[in-house]
């Protein structure tokens, strides 16, 4: 961690829920006592743009903003945008795949392609990749849109935060009537650890 | 609430907008106004929040600075928020109300976006200070955004002046640790008329502007002992002058040079930076956008480096400062050899916009567009837009094309804007239209909110920024109120009324509006069944893929177009514009 500074980039499409997910990761890092900074994106980008919320937090933070092969993790909400933002990675740095697929327009409207097989293309470089259906695992928990805390429960749990701090971020951060279905996925996804067969530590 | 107690002694995270809400209402602000836009807007949303304040959502951002106005006047502290480009709105009463000066303290934060991520222009307000003469500061954190709001409360009433806070996206829409502070309870100060100080005749403003320049001299001596500027002195072979969440990148890639952090922008502290400059062996100024810093260095004769070296264009990062002043580039430790498609922001899955679009591209049709969501109509596939300009500018820009290529054109061209746009500065262009016997037509897409900004209400809702019933301003009635005698109300998603009412009043030797109106899909509360595409109907004609839209795709191995159920909002769009009924309501592929 550069710095002493550990860094979070969280992407995907707009509406998934990036800006949810940083503010638990980001409220959770408080409660251990960081010094925490955030970038969030509002506005026009998250009309179905590609968008991205940055977590830093360590002794003593100063840009909100992570540079390119800083990030110790990238949260990736989806697969086209892993592949976008690989090069935040740092080297040996740790990078979670939602599997879920979104095309942007310009493959909507047949003018480009959507790679095949993203997940497969990342793992074969990055030692430390994670991918996962966290859209399927968060519909059984009873809403597709709580894939966002599928990937927190299991980032938050790689990095070291406590469960319960996490678990307070997100009563203090959703509406009322979501804060079950997002603590089952919390759960999830810190549980999910379980089965991931290679280490993903953070050093 | 024991909770709440035990939090308020802690830090707590906020974005920028956020803390500087805190910071007005710590400084006893009781009157706060805007018009939203990105990235200002949570600022007077936040604000509306406290107890015992009033705020508003203006019509527009001029509006929302003349009642600022009045308001401090009246006594009160006044908070007035806006983006960069609503400053240009608000232009014509600033210039003046730095005359005027105040009478309980008036705040104008303009939020500028370098970068552009939610912009037409990135013009760098900062200039506003210079030549309206007013006091500017920034702050680099949410800390310093409180604390910087409270205080320029202090110093607009100590030296009778409005302070500009100028922000950035960055800060704004950044989240650090802040340490609220106590509310002070400020009782509202005497009014008492002044015609020579707050009736700008002539006469009178020859005096203030007098007023002003001495003003300006005595802030040119509080700037140099100000605290809002500090000297963190390290290695002085380099120094840095820098400002804003750009003090933040320079730490961040620098930690032991010496640097020059200014917390006040306009006036800049000569004797200061000249201490600062005699210091150190090469002085660099790194600020976003604009020379403003290093233009009046330049000016007063100190030697620096600045733009030569950095972009004029675009916002800094800390990857771009390594770059540039350190020669640092690292590679990045991981790249896929594959072409990585764009995601450019596109309109909602249900969007009601989407239907007027798809129709005017059809028509092949000229169309003067306006500031809103409906702006991603210019985008592919659908890309049925001529021009943007600013808020407004659709109704005057149709009229001015007719002008130029004769009613021929007119019959050709639209004019595309939304109702919150209509309101901020559509009217008067249309009164425009109606008294120099134009012939435009113009589509108002009345989705019943601000959606853009994050559905702000406004007048035309017959909602307040506390949601409590208003009077709601009926636009049917306004545009006939106008002198327009034709106006229709269609539906956006029914694509055949919307044609044939496109063609009449193109026809129509007049000006004529219409009216589509449908709520924003992202604030419909009808429950509405997803569509479903039936394979064996299904030609491949690709006509629903062309609407742009995430709900309906492509399976290139089957050659057939398929609904995501997850993401169809049920509008039906699709439907309407398939030519062999192969989409119907309900079931799922």
């Amino acid at each position: 961690m550069a710095n002493n500074t550990t860094n979070i980039l969280i992407v995907g499409v707009g509406g998934q829920g990036t800006l949810l997910a940083s503010r638990v990761l980001a409220q959770a890092a408080v409660d251990l006592g960081h010094d925490v900074k955030v970038s969030e994106i509002h506005g026009m980008a998250q009309r179905g743009g590609s968008v991205v919320s940055q977590v830093r937090y360590g002794p003593k933070v100063f840009s909100p903003i992570i540079k390119k092969g800083e990030a110790d993790v990238v949260m990736a909400f989806e697969k086209l945008e892993a592949a976008r933002y690989l090069p935040f990675l740092r080297k040996d740095g740790l990078i979670i795949i939602n599997t879920d697929k979104i095309d942007p327009l310009p493959v909507m409207s047949g003018e480009l392609r959507y790679p095949e097989k993203l997940e497969e293309k990342i793992a074969g470089v990055v030692t430390k990749t994670v991918a996962l259906d966290a859209t399927g695992i968060a519909e059984k928990c009873g809403t597709s849109k709580a894939a966002n805390i599928v990937l927190v429960g299991l980032v938050g749990r790689t990095l070291g935060m406590p469960l319960d701090s996490l678990t307070e971020a997100i009563r203090g951060l959703v509406p009322a009537k979501a804060i079950d279905i997002n603590i089952k996925a919390l759960n999830e996804g810190w549980n999910y650890v379980d089965k991931v067969s290679i280490n993903i530590g953070i050093e | 609430m024991h909770f709440q107690k035990e939090v308020k002694l802690l830090k707590r995270l906020m974005i920028g907008n956020q803390a500087i809400a805190r910071g007005a209402y710590e400084a006893g602000v009781t009157v706060a106004t805007a018009y939203p836009g990105t990235p200002s807007t949570e600022i007077v949303d936040n604000f509306s929040k406290f107890e015992g304040v009033y705020a508003e959502w203006s019509p527009n951002e001029k509006v929302a600075l003349e009642v600022g106005f009045g308001a401090s006047l009246g006594g009160a502290r006044t908070l007035v928020t806006m983006k960069h480009v609503g400053v240009n709105v608000a232009a014509d009463p600033l210039y003046t109300l730095s005359y005027t000066g105040v009478n309980g303290g008036l705040v104008l934060v303009s939020a500028d976006d370098p970068g552009m991520h939610s912009s037409q222009n990135e013009q760098d307000n900062r200039g506003y200070g210079k030549f309206a003469k007013l006091l500017v500061i920034e702050p680099s954190d949410s800390q310093e955004a409180l604390d910087f709001t409270r205080e320029a409360f202090d110093l607009s009433e100590q030296f009778d002046t409005p302070v500009m806070l100028r922000v950035t996206t960055r800060l704004c829409h950044s989240q650090s640790l802040v340490e609220e502070g106590v509310k002070q309870d400020r009782p509202l100060k005497e009014y008492k008329k002044n015609e020579a100080k707050y009736v700008m005749l002539p006469g009178f403003a020859r005096l203030r502007h007098v007023e002003v320049e001495k003003r300006m001299a005595s802030l040119r001596e509080y700037v140099e002992n100000s605290p809002l500027n500090r000297i963190e002195w390290g290695d002085r072979t380099k120094g840095i002058i820098t400002s804003g969440v750009t003090y933040q990148y320079v730490r961040e890639v620098m930690r032991e040079v010496s640097v020059l952090k200014l917390g006040t922008v306009n006036p800049l502290p000569e004797k200061l930076i000249r201490e600062f400059a005699a210091q150190v062996d090469k002085l660099y100024v790194i600020e976003e956008l604009e020379p403003v810093i290093e233009d009046q260095l330049k000016a007063w004769g100190i030697e620096v480096i600045g733009k030569s070296i950095l972009p004029l264009t675009g916002e800094y990062s800390p990857e771009l400062l390594e770059e540039v002043l350190l020669g640092v580039t690292p590679p990045a430790a991981y790249q896929l050899e594959e072409s990585i498609p764009p995601r450019p922001p596109l309109l909602c899955p249900g969007c009601p916009h989407r239907g007027v679009f798809h129709v005017l591209k059809r028509k092949r049709l000229t169309v003067t567009g306006d500031i809103g969501c409906y702006t991603l109509g210019a985008l592919k596939p659908l890309g049925a837009m001529d021009s943007t300009l600013c808020m407004g500018a659709s109704i005057g820009t149709a009229l001015g094309m007719e002008k130029a290529r004769g009613p021929e054109a007119s019959r050709r061209t639209v004019a595309v804007i939304g109702d919150s746009t209509f309101v901020h500065s559509g009217i008067t262009p249309l009164i425009d239209t109606v008294y120099n016997q134009g012939n435009t037509t113009v589509m108002i897409l009345d989705n019943g909110t601000t959606a853009m900004t994050g559905h702000q209400d406004h007048p035309a809702t017959g909602r307040t920024i506390k949601k409590s019933e208003t009077s709601r301003l009926d636009l049917e009635a306004l545009v006939k109120a106008i002198g327009i005698n034709r106006v229709r109300k269609v539906d956006p998603l029914k694509t055949g009324e919307l044609e044939k009412a496109l063609d009449e009043e193109l026809a129509y030797e007049g000006p004529s509006v219409i009216l589509a109106t449908r709520p924003c899909a992202l604030i419909d509360k009808s429950v509405k069944t997803p569509m479903f595409i039936i394979e064996d109907k299904c030609k491949s004609c690709k006509i629903c893929i062309k609407l742009g839209c995430t709900g309906v795709y492509w399976v290139e191995e089957e050659k057939k177009a398929r609904i995501n159920p997850d993401l169809c909002q049920g509008c039906g769009l699709c439907a309407e514009v398939c030519k062999f009924d192969a989409v119907v309501e309900g079931g799922s592929n």
